[in-house]
């Protein structure tokens, strides 16, 4: 298909673009396959605003005469307002987008045709491999191995090739677990607790069924992870009732029977379009631009939005609890366990492990536990807040999670080593990029993409050295404890960054973050020189002898 | 008292043992603990209410709630002894003399002189002088010498030249309790200014001439403007109500060139209530997300607070932009006059932002003014009606002012809180009595000191580390966005639970940065000093070896611009230093640095409440502050699992 064919009027001059808290400016408006130009040539205001048609989630137009005007609401939530002359460019222009952003192809999709400026210093397709990770485990324990099993994708379809599962496992075992759960996911390790040997395992919900049937490899997969004589926890992330009834869908949970050395705890986490639909009220209540804005309050608690975030850093807390104060080993998972049982594992990870508490960390993080670990991203970010296509299978289920590490971020602001636009970069690609990293559903969907082959990888780009440091958190010093947060509602906040982003003035909070800069910096400079100077001074007194002597 | 056990609002299992003391200020609370003996104190004038409830197998427990919103939960083995301490804390934290209150007792071991220089660190006449009266539109008037006009307003005062000792006394007979229109702020750059006054006693047609006089007086005084704002900042309804009394508002047919506007902020009452209500949702033990922001938004508060802000906007846009001034009243003209003219004040003026300014801004439109404290604050035993969180309030809006503009104001969010705290406490001089008349009368300054000469002995702990005086948001006046951003204004758990650390920022951003600066300034010190020594020894080995030196010149610019990870100074040190610091504990740290007042004695109420490690807190928080709790997990097994699963919340 050709773009060509889509764009009936590729160029339209004097549009006015509006956007709140900036002037209106006159430009010209020009449709690509991918992108929608803005460009304002005025001499003291020359600017152009580029945006990728995948980021449009919704756009309206109407009409006063024969100006037309769209409103165009994007999936990062911001909202623009463009006035174009003449009633049929308008028309073309607003279908042109609609179609553009709309492609159901994944091949059509920028990341496809996206030719990077810069060089490549480090291909982000291979800088977090499993077998990296592998290595790390392997100079603490011995105690777990590096599977292939799934090499063609055959035992669990959303799996990555390689899995790391309890060394006295064999691939036969894991093969008959697998048909025991749901999705085939069988139980694999997320986190190894070096402190104290312990372990969080996660899988899918263990198909038992009506009649209770049970499988005895997964108890002995999962009983591997124990220490004799000592008890796990079993996380599962719906509420005993929808446990309960998932078993007249073949679905089921860990019984007690089967598994007596296992403690179950429901931790209920939200899912699906329940999240959808409080993401969709909330950003509704952020925009609300009514002068007597006098219910804001509860239009934020009529959401449930940070009722969700308690609920979730809730269980996360609860999972690394175990881990670090039961010395218990945990299993996560929900039904499918490609959502809330991900949610909480790598949140429970931000919580014990300072490494993912680094930017390379978190992003190993981000890949580990939800790119390979098989989280939908192309179903689940195919739409954001403004889209009027209610499909099921849409969530914010991402950004939950990076909003929960916002509210820790926030709660230990020294302990990260990125700051908070690290965390709204992931949020934007993961619903709109030119890079291919947040394509596809699954690793094997990316493999049949051929993604590593034919797009640029976020991280390529990211991990240069000059981006970098624009993610770098200023006050970062390691912080080699576990961070436990306060999940009290006073404790917790609304994401201003990612919902207020657009709707509220950032200048003078930005002039603060480039102060802190400056004082940190200027620290560091004047150290450098203190140093230097001692240096030489102690340099010019052993001559000074040398010479006297001489 | 002995073997009382201190509880901990957030979870009655961590439970400390220990003796109660009571003395004549301080109720006293040591632990038993050998190696701690952690103290708590709390001054009698803190406790705003005590609650002695029925007695259970474990004892008598008593609640005690503080005015600076810290709640102590003690629990007494004896019906008896708790029933004494309930009575003797009743009387003493309901003193009927001045002399009964800590600050004449109060001695923190300075002379004399000192405490005469510490009384002169805030001087009006010199803040008057600043703004630039009196000059050929205000002057001073002696008409209130001897407080024979107004006995609430103070003896000097600043009027229009044109406004003759005839008219200020007739005006002052037209106004409630004679407080007369009197300037507030003067705006040297365009002449306008912020006058303040009560209301009329207009009724439904009386006229005063001399009021009318007056108001003309005061837009001539700024000769670039033909009308003057009349701001009352009452809600209409009650501002017509008080016609009936004889009282109400200015009627714009009788004064010439006025426009009138109402402000609807609530009255004292409304806010008492307002207050309570959302105490009552911070004291909630573990309250979902629902029941929190459902109960914040029924308090109302952060409502009255946006109604103030938008006053004090209104008007600094009257002053700064459109060079109109303005006159402000409400009723009595000392609660929400005084808070709508400082919030404006501190808008216009940079100075204001200033930890000294702050102090002089608080001196010139509470204290001087006649703002009722006693009355407001509940200092002596009074009517419970009059008690009202009116300077609360202010000090909120400013704090609501320091998250939109984080590099504004030279002070942080400790100096307000230490503020907020001496209010109540009683502790220095400065906020007694009711109005400047009665202070004169007890001879505050020659019997107690002033907190202001206490807090700028102090300053470092209160400085801002993102203020620079050149720094543009600290230039000229602050817009603050009114439009639709009710999102704007939020919570402040550093006041209202400012005594469960838990619920913080585990690692507080301005005590890093702080502890960054004052590294930066021993750096910048010990770089002179090098660079002097460099100078030195360059001077004497320059006469030896002239090659040399050029060498030495090349590496020392090389050593400049380098550096180097493996120096002596690694960031490392940073976090010793945290350590050190008064308020909130870094991550490494342990909790038991709370707010520290205690300087010179002044134990007076910091809360060690919290003992343990940053993790035993976290974890307490996540079990016990979860709806459905670590605690009950629920769980189709039997009371056996349940049991077990108790622990979770240990």
């Amino acid at each position: 298909m050709e773009f060509a064919e889509l764009i009936k009027t590729p160029r339209a001059d004097n549009v006015v673009l509006h956007r709140p808290f900036h002037l209106a400016v006159e430009g010209t408006l020009c449709l690509t396959g991918h992108h929608l130009i803005f460009s304002s040539r005025r001499q003291d205001n020359a600017e152009e605003l580029w945006l990728l048609h995948s980021n449009i989630d919704s756009i309206e137009k109407r009409f006063v005469g024969s100006l037309g005007t769209i409103v165009i609401k994007c999936k990062d939530l911001r909202i623009i307002q463009l006035d174009i002359p003449g009633m049929e460019e308008c028309l073309n222009i607003a279908s042109s987008i609609e179609a553009l952003s709309t492609l159901d192809s994944v091949t059509l999709m920028y990341p496809f045709f996206y030719r990077p400026m810069f060089e490549v210093l480090e291909d982000g397709w291979s800088s977090f491999l499993l077998e990296q990770e592998f290595e790390l485990l392997s100079s603490v324990t011995n105690e777990w191995r590096l599977s292939c099993v799934n090499k063609e994708f055959s035992v669990c379809p959303s799996y990555p090739p390689v899995v790391i599962v309890p060394k006295s496992i064999d691939d036969e075992a894991l093969r008959k677990v697998a048909l025991f759960r749901h999705g085939g996911r069988f139980p694999v390790l997320s986190y190894y607790h070096k402190k104290n040997g312990m372990a969080m395992m996660r899988s899918s919900q263990p198909l038992t069924g009506t009649n209770g049937r049970r499988c005895k490899e997964d108890e002995k997969l999962i009983n591997a992870t124990l220490r004799s004589g000592r008890r796990g926890f079993v996380i599962d992330t719906r509420p005993l009732t929808v446990a309960q009834q998932a078993r007249a869908k073949g679905g089921g949970f860990e019984q007690e029977v089967h598994y007596p050395q296992w403690r179950r705890i429901h931790k209920y986490i939200e899912r699906f379009n329940i999240l959808q639909e409080s993401f969709i009220k909330l950003v509704e209540a952020c925009n609300d631009q009514s002068h007597n804005m006098d219910r804001w309050l509860s239009k934020l608690e009529a959401s449930n939005w940070l009722t969700h975030i308690k609920e979730l850093l809730t269980a996360a807390c609860l999972a690394a609890q175990c881990i670090d104060r039961e010395g218990a080993s945990v299993l996560v998972h929900g039904s499918e366990g490609t959502d809330s049982t991900l949610q909480v594992t790598s949140l429970a990870q931000i919580i014990l492990d300072p490494r993912c508490r680094t930017i390379r960390g978190f992003e190993a993080l981000v890949v580990r536990e939800w790119l390979q670990a098989g989280h939908p991203f192309q179903q689940r970010c195919a739409q954001s807040a403004y889209s009027n296509s209610k499909q099921k299978w849409e969530a914010p289920v991402f950004l939950l999670f990076l909003e929960c590490v916002w509210q820790i971020h926030r709660q230990f602001p020294c302990s990260f080593e990125f700051n908070e636009h690290f965390l709204v970069l992931l949020f934007e690609h993961a619903y709109a990029s030119q890079f291919g990293t947040f394509l596809g559903n699954n690793e094997s969907e990316r493999a049949k993409l051929k993604l590593p082959q034919k797009t640029m990888s976020l991280w390529s780009w990211v991990n240069r050295p000059e981006e970098l440091s624009r993610f770098q958190n200023p006050l970062y010093e390691a912080n080699s404890l576990v961070i436990w947060p306060s999940v009290a509602p006073q404790s917790l906040q609304l994401w201003e960054g990612v919902f207020l982003r657009w709707n509220r003035p950032s200048r003078f909070l930005e002039e603060a973050e480039e102060e802190r800069i400056n004082i940190i910096k200027y620290n560091k400079e004047l150290q450098a020189k203190v140093n230097a100077l001692r240096r030489q001074l102690a340099e010019m007194e052993t001559d000074g002898e040398v010479q006297g002597e001489e | 008292v002995e073997n009382v056990r201190l509880l901990d609002r957030l979870s009655s299992r961590r439970a400390v043992v220990g003796t109660l003391y009571l003395t004549a200020t301080h109720v006293i609370f040591v632990e038993n603990g050998s190696e701690t003996r952690k103290e708590t104190w709390v001054l009698h004038s803190q406790i705003s209410s005590i609650e002695k409830q029925a007695t259970t197998a474990t004892g008598c427990p008593l609640l005690i709630r503080c005015k600076n919103f810290q709640v102590i939960h003690l629990v007494i083995p004896q019906e008896r002894d708790c029933h004494d301490v309930y009575i003797s804390l009743i009387r003493l934290a309901r003193p009927v003399k001045y002399e009964e209150l800590y600050c004449f007792s109060f001695n923190p071991k300075l002379d004399k002189e000192e405490r005469e220089q510490g009384w002169k660190l805030v001087d009006l006449n010199e803040e008057y002088n600043r703004m630039g009266v009196p000059n050929n539109y205000w002057q001073i008037s002696d008409v209130n010498r001897d407080y024979g006009v107004c006995d609430s307003y103070p003896t000097e005062i600043y009027v229009p030249k044109s406004a003759t000792a005839h008219i200020i006394v007739g005006s002052s007979k037209f106004r409630s309790r004679r407080r007369f229109p009197a300037l507030s702020y003067y705006c040297k750059g365009n002449n306008a200014s912020i006058c303040r006054s009560s209301q009329p006693l207009s009724g439904f047609s009386a006229r005063c001439l001399e009021d009318e006089q007056m108001l003309q007086a005061i837009r001539k005084a700024n000769p670039g403007s033909d009308f003057i704002y009349v701001v009352d900042t009452r809600p209409k309804l009650n501002a017509m109500a008080n016609r009936a009394a004889g009282k109400g508002y200015e009627n714009e047919d009788n004064y010439s060139n006025i426009k009138f506007q109402f402000i609807g902020i609530e009255n004292i009452h409304v806010m008492r209530n307002s207050l309570q209500k959302m105490l009552e949702v911070c004291e909630l033990k573990s309250p979902s997300m629902s029941d929190f922001l459902w109960g914040l938004e029924n308090s109302g508060w952060l409502k009255h607070i946006k109604a103030i802000m938008d006053a004090g906007i209104f008007i600094a846009k009257a002053v700064a932009e459109e060079g109109v001034s303005v006159l402000v009243h409400c009723s009595d003209g000392w609660d929400r006059t005084a808070q709508v003219c400082s919030v404006a004040s501190l808008l216009l003026d940079p100075y204001y932002r200033t930890m000294k300014g702050f102090m002089v801004l608080i001196e010139k439109d509470w204290v001087s003014f006649g703002h009722k404290f006693n009355h407001r604050y509940g200092n002596l035993d009074g009517d419970p009606k009059e008690i009202s969180p009116v300077i609360d309030q202010f000090i909120e809006c400013v704090w609501q002012l320091m998250e939109q503009f984080p590099c504004a104001f030279e002070f942080n969010e400790r100096f307000l809180i230490h503020i907020q705290h001496h209010i109540y406490s009683c502790q220095f001089g400065n906020f007694l009595c009711n109005s400047q008349k009665e202070r004169r009368e007890l001879k505050i300054k020659e019997r107690t000191y002033s907190l202001w000469a206490h807090l700028w002995k102090n300053r470092a702990d209160y400085l801002n580390p993102l203020y620079r005086s050149d720094h543009s948001q600290t230039q000229g006046t602050l817009h603050p966005q009114i439009a639709p951003c009710n999102f704007l204004y939020k919570f402040w758990s550093g006041m209202y639970n400012r005594f469960e650390k838990g619920l913080h920022p585990r690692q507080s951003v301005t005590d890093y940065l702080m502890a960054v600066k004052e590294e930066t300034q021993q750096l910048e010190e010990e770089l002179e000093v090098l660079q002097e020594r460099l100078a030195n020894l360059q001077k004497s080995q320059s006469g030896n070896n002239k090659v040399k030196s050029k060498q030495q010149d090349r590496s020392q610019q090389f050593g400049l611009y380098t550096s180097n990870n493996s120096l002596a100074n690694t960031p490392q040190e940073y976090s010793n230093d945290l350590k050190s610091f008064p308020s909130r504990s870094p991550s490494q740290g342990d909790e038991d640095s709370a707010l520290i007042l205690t300087q010179d004695n002044l134990k007076s109420s910091d809360p060690d409440l919290s003992a343990n490690s940053d993790q035993e807190s976290g974890v307490e928080d996540l079990s016990c502050r979860s709806p459905s709790g670590g605690g009950c997990l629920p769980s189709e097994d039997s009371g056996k699992d349940s049991d077990e699963a108790v622990f979770l919340a240990g």
